[in-house]
């Protein structure tokens, strides 16, 4: 019998079945699978929710700022243009189109398309592995449209 | 020493009757996300060429005070339910109680300090 960390002297559990903890099948960790997108992105997701929770502390300090007059909004305008604020825009541009176009897939798979059993055996890559790679690029894509739109187009003097 | 299986334990207890609550909200305030998000996009890069004075005379419209307050309330609420899935998937049940209520009141307070600061500049005299 093996005894993870020396157990000696307990004895194992026997459930119904006859099974012992030691000897259940377990799920393999994810460390035995090889790597998909798939994985990468819904990670992602929830990344870039916990981001955008940050983006959203920063709209409200923009919001306060501004009810607080012209001194306390200058302020906030100066942070937002040193690098660092620059380097957080960026970010939470880029964790905002991510998470709106996966959000958007996520609503889809809510609704069961494509889960069928003969269409998903047949599209299952489309559902999962395609389309994500077409968010990743639709996201770096949208958010350098964005700012190039934004920044140049408008001409906002950042 | 415990000896019930875990199903055992969980029989009895019933069900906790708001998941699907959860579970719903989540996904109407992403739905409704998509077009505030986008009109937000859309208005940071106005707002960015521009100064105090318009900003504040731009608050000052009906529509766009309604949809600040919208934007902000709905932000938190989002982020509330997501903030909270993330908790609970990652830990320990005792803990996770802790931090579920702190993304609550954190949640709550932010977005009624982002309310209030709209509100104040939608019906300031500025």
């Amino acid at each position: 019998m093996f005894t993870p960390f020396g157990t000696k002297g307990v004895a194992p559990q026997v459930r119904g079945d006859g099974m012992t903890p030691d000897s259940m099948p377990t799920s393999p960790h994810i460390g035995i699978y090889r790597w998909r997108i798939t994985m990468t992105l819904s990670i992602l997701h929830r990344l870039a929710g916990i981001v955008l929770y940050s983006g959203a502390l920063g709209l409200v300090y923009w919001l306060v700022s501004l009810s607080l007059g012209p001194g306390a909004f200058a302020t906030a305008g100066w942070f937002f243009h040193l690098w660092i604020g620059q380097a957080l825009l960026c970010l939470w541009s880029l964790a905002f189109f991510y998470h709106l176009l996966n959000g958007v897939r996520h609503l889809l798979w809510d609704t069961g398309r494509g889960f069928d059993k003969p269409i998903h055996a047949e599209r299952g890559a489309l559902t999962y592995r395609v389309s994500g790679w077409m968010i990743v690029v639709g996201a770096l894509l949208l958010t350098a449209l964005a700012w190039i739109f934004g920044w140049l187009i408008l001409g906002g003097a950042l | 020493m415990n000896y019930r299986s875990p199903l055992s334990l969980a029989r009895g207890r019933g069900s906790a009757h708001n998941g699907t609550a959860h579970w719903l909200a989540q996904r109407l305030t992403a739905l409704a996300l998509i077009p505030l998000g986008l009109a937000a996009a859309v208005l940071f890069f106005w707002v960015m060429r521009t100064g105090y004075y318009e900003v504040i005379a731009l608050m000052h419209r009906p529509w766009v005070l309604l949809f600040a307050v919208l934007l902000v309330g709905v932000v938190f609420w989002h982020g509330y339910l997501g903030l909270r899935v993330v908790i609970e998937d990652y830990m320990p049940p005792g803990r996770a109680f802790v931090f579920v209520t702190l993304a609550k009141f954190l949640s709550i307070a932010l977005a009624l300090l982002g309310i209030i600061a709209a509100l104040m500049v939608g019906f300031g005299s500025l």
